[in-house]
């Protein structure tokens, strides 16, 4: 199921570069990030936009979930993004610029316009949505609700903020209030949450602890800006054998309630509810991608 | 006495007469001797001692690497004396010696029995010799000369540091490369002898790589070598994510091979996808506590990391690839320089390839049934020498090959290669970053590997995979003329190069 697919890391690929394009799929990233928008200058965009279809035509990506980022409806670009990237059908595209549930709609429109008369079944390419400003991390559960497109939640941690006038850390304190507005609206409309970039590539210890951090905090992954730095997201994203043990203890309660039919599921005489049931599921199919589970499910 | 000995009597004249000097032994001739030793004023009176005449084989090693400047200054020499016909003997030839090409056009030099790499290969690839350049890996070179294949009439070598007496080192002096490994050939197997050097030190040059007793002239010249062609500084690992992702596989297959135990050896050269492979085995030797017998081959400023922090006992030195390895060899005990016949001469009483576990090697091409193209190109031209690729594949327990699986548009997994270096025969793994391949033959390494975490694949589909990027190119159009002959370790024919068309 797409929604559910597994997202730890989303690997940023500039589109202006051929051999860069043609190995984006063999590092290991769950999800690459085909780019059009802050990745490629101004006088670039058309080379990218062409590279970017050319590669989506044949190289074949393998194993990772296929994006493009392409630029804002509202910019000149946005439009021929849409027309050169939709009919190729990528599995999604990562929208930028989202302030509102018009900018998902107006997206979701001209997607369904572009899929249709391509040949290509309408709903096919997914949508997730990037916030870079405080209107747009305000409007968040409606920007989630506004298509059944929409997969995920991202946010630019540069341009938010920038927007909202805050100085960026290496803590990142500063991003508490848009990781957890991500997050909760997420969860409501039933998406991944998807955390923004750490942009320090050389610095592996911090972004080991970042990561942790936003896994912690409900994250269902991480952006990446290099191939090095998807071994250390995913080390992040791999459970304890503590949160492994009681998750496949959950799920044992559970199958054993739903095998009697009972409506109720007990754990150490607490109850298990289903939110509880979910996290379990989650932390088992990171425990499966991490290897940890050899020979399982 | 054994019986039909000629008992010979000594004359009195000789009792008097004191080694080659011919003078008396009078206290002040001791000093003097030390000084002048073996010293003759040039390369041209040198070459005239040694009565060097046309047709000759002449034999030079390449421990300067693109260093060198003692090629080319010889081979000046020799055309301005009017020899004529030349068979040169390199270990190996590097771009600086495209000069010398000049002197195959005129008639100086006549072929080649040696690696080329560049300039020189591309050349033999354009038809230049009259007959063709004969190719042999390090241990190879030896053996063709220890069975008198190679007949070297006059070697000549750059020689870092030499006293008068002709005692060699290549750890000192402005032009210092570390190991003479590859040199010990051509001093014990050529007729005469000829040092140069532009470190002229005091007797006795301790400690030596080469003695005196295997060297005729001591030539002092200005300069033998460009310092920062010779050795590198600190060789980092890549930062190219491809090359980290193979040398990541590598590092796993090596782990989970089955022989990632204590003691533990292996070989792995200096270029950009071996040294992250070895950065990334040194860290999974520390996380599983493993200690390793030696590492050799090439050694690098990483492998002398890992000698000081006590993963590996020894390092086996047949050339020193940077600085921190020059440094290393001239005072780590674990650290010891080897001959190209320690290292690979499969007809010594026993070579240090065979006792590798595991080695790491390069490829242009890698066909269906695993053979290896080190020498061609995909155009078809000679560009490589073997080095000890052959070699150290038979020898190893566990072959592994790193490429990627396509280098611009050419793939570098093909039905057949345009010349087989390496018989598939010796090669276990093939690494890609899309792959990796098992040889059908090691049933026990596949074992080892599958379920591992490792993306393996038949090797049929890792060129599938390669083309469905490359397409199928075109193979290059060879015409009858032979311009490279491939000699495998034993001596036997195992290629030929031809012209293209």
């Amino acid at each position: 199921m797409k929604a559910k697919r597994l997202r730890r890391t989303s690997l940023y690929i500039p589109g202006t570069n051929p051999g860069m394009l043609a190995n984006a799929s063999v590092y290991g990233a769950d999800s690459i990030i085909l780019d059009l928008e802050d990745g490629v200058p101004v006088p670039e965009k058309d080379a990218a936009r062409i590279l970017v279809r050319n590669a989506l035509k044949s190289v074949p990506y393998r194993g990772a979930e296929v994006t493009v980022r392409v630029n804002a409806l509202s910019t000149p670009f946005g439009r021929d993004d849409f027309r050169e990237i939709i009919p190729l059908a990528p599995d999604a595209i990562r929208l930028p610029k989202c302030e509102s549930a018009d900018d998902v709609r107006e997206a979701d429109a001209l997607m369904t316009e572009i899929e249709l008369n391509s040949g290509v079944e309408a709903g096919t390419v997914g949508i997730i949505a990037i916030t870079e400003s405080a209107r747009g991390g305000r409007n968040l559960s409606e920007i989630a609700a506004a298509s059944p497109r929409v997969i995920a939640l991202n946010y630019g941690a540069e341009d938010y903020t920038a927007d909202i006038g805050a100085v960026r850390t290496k803590e990142g304190r500063e991003l508490d209030d848009i990781r957890a507005k991500v997050i909760v609206a997420a969860r409501i409309a039933g998406v991944q949450a998807l955390d923004s970039v750490f942009g320090d590539v050389n610095d592996m210890e911090g972004l080991y602890a970042e990561a942790l951090r936003v896994r912690l905090l409900g994250f269902d992954g991480k952006s990446v800006i290099h191939p090095r730095q998807i071994p250390v997201v995913h080390r992040a994203f791999t459970p304890s054998e503590q949160e492994i043990g009681f998750a496949r203890r959950v799920m044992a309660a559970f199958r054993e309630a739903s095998s009697r039919g009972a409506g109720v599921i007990a754990l150490d005489g607490r109850m298990i509810d289903a939110p509880v049931v979910a996290r379990a599921e989650k932390i088992l199919a990171l425990a499966e991608a991490a290897g940890c589970l050899p020979g399982e499910r | 006495m054994p019986p039909g000995r000629k008992v010979t009597t000594m004359d009195t004249d000789s009792r008097k007469v004191f080694f080659f000097t011919g003078e008396k032994k009078v206290i002040p001739s001791i000093g003097k001797k030390r000084e002048k030793g073996k010293i003759v004023a040039s390369l041209e009176e040198a070459f005239r001692l040694a009565d060097v005449r046309d047709g000759m084989t002449i034999s030079f090693h390449h421990h300067l690497r693109d260093g060198d400047l003692v090629v080319n200054m010889a081979l000046d020499v020799l055309a301005k004396m009017g020899i004529r016909d030349l068979v040169l003997a390199p270990s190996a030839l590097f771009p600086v010696h495209e000069r010398l090409l000049r002197h195959v056009r005129s008639g100086v030099i006549r072929s080649i029995e040696g690696s080329v790499n560049g300039p020189v290969g591309r050349a033999a690839s354009e038809g230049l010799f009259s007959s063709p350049v004969i190719l042999r890996s390090h241990g190879g070179r030896v053996r063709a000369m220890q069975a008198g294949e190679l007949r070297v009439d006059v070697a000549v070598l750059a020689a870092p540091a030499a006293d008068a007496m002709g005692n060699l080192s290549g750890i000192s002096g402005p032009s210092a490369c570390g190991s003479l490994g590859y040199a010990f050939t051509d001093a014990q197997y050529a007729d005469r002898v000829i040092a140069v050097t532009d470190n002229l030190v005091s007797y006795p040059a301790v400690p030596f790589s080469i003695p005196q007793t295997l060297v005729d002239w001591v030539v002092p010249v200005e300069s033998i070598g460009v310092p920062e062609k010779i050795v590198s500084g600190t060789l980092r690992v890549t930062r190219d994510p491809l090359r980290l992702i193979i040398a990541e596989h590598v590092a796993k297959v090596v782990e989970e091979s089955g022989l990632f135990t204590d003691g533990f050896s292996m070989q792995a050269g200096a270029g950009g996808i071996s040294l992250a492979a070895s950065a990334f085995i040194r860290e999974r030797m520390k996380a599983a506590g493993i200690r390793g017998s030696f590492i050799s081959g090439g050694i690098t400023g990483q492998s002398v990391e890992m000698l000081e922090e006590g993963l590996f006992e020894s390092l086996l030195d047949v050339q020193s690839f940077d600085l921190e390895a020059v440094a290393s060899l001239a005072s780590n005990r674990g650290h010891a320089e080897m001959s190209a016949s320690f290292y690979a001469n499969t007809a010594s009483k026993g070579c240090a390839v065979d006792m590798l576990d595991v080695a790491v090697l390069g490829a242009t091409q890698v066909d269906m049934d695993f053979n290896v193209n080190v020498n061609t190109e995909s155009d078809g031209v000679l560009l490589h020498g073997i080095g000890g690729h052959m070699d150290t594949a038979a020898g190893a327990a566990m072959t592994v090959i790193v490429t990627p699986l396509f280098r611009g548009r050419m793939p570098m997994i093909v039905d057949s290669v345009l010349t087989v270096t390496t018989p598939g025969e010796t090669v276990d793994v093939v690494v890609t970053e899309r792959g990796v391949a098992v040889n059908p033959r090691r049933k026990d390494l596949l074992e080892n590997l599958r379920g591992k975490g490792i993306p393996l694949m038949e090797i049929g589909d890792l060129k599938k995979t390669a083309e469905e990027f490359t397409g199928i190119p075109k193979t290059p159009s060879f015409g009858d003329n032979v311009i490279g002959i491939v000699e495998y370790r034993d001596g036997t024919i195992i290629d030929t190069i031809r012209q293209r068309i």
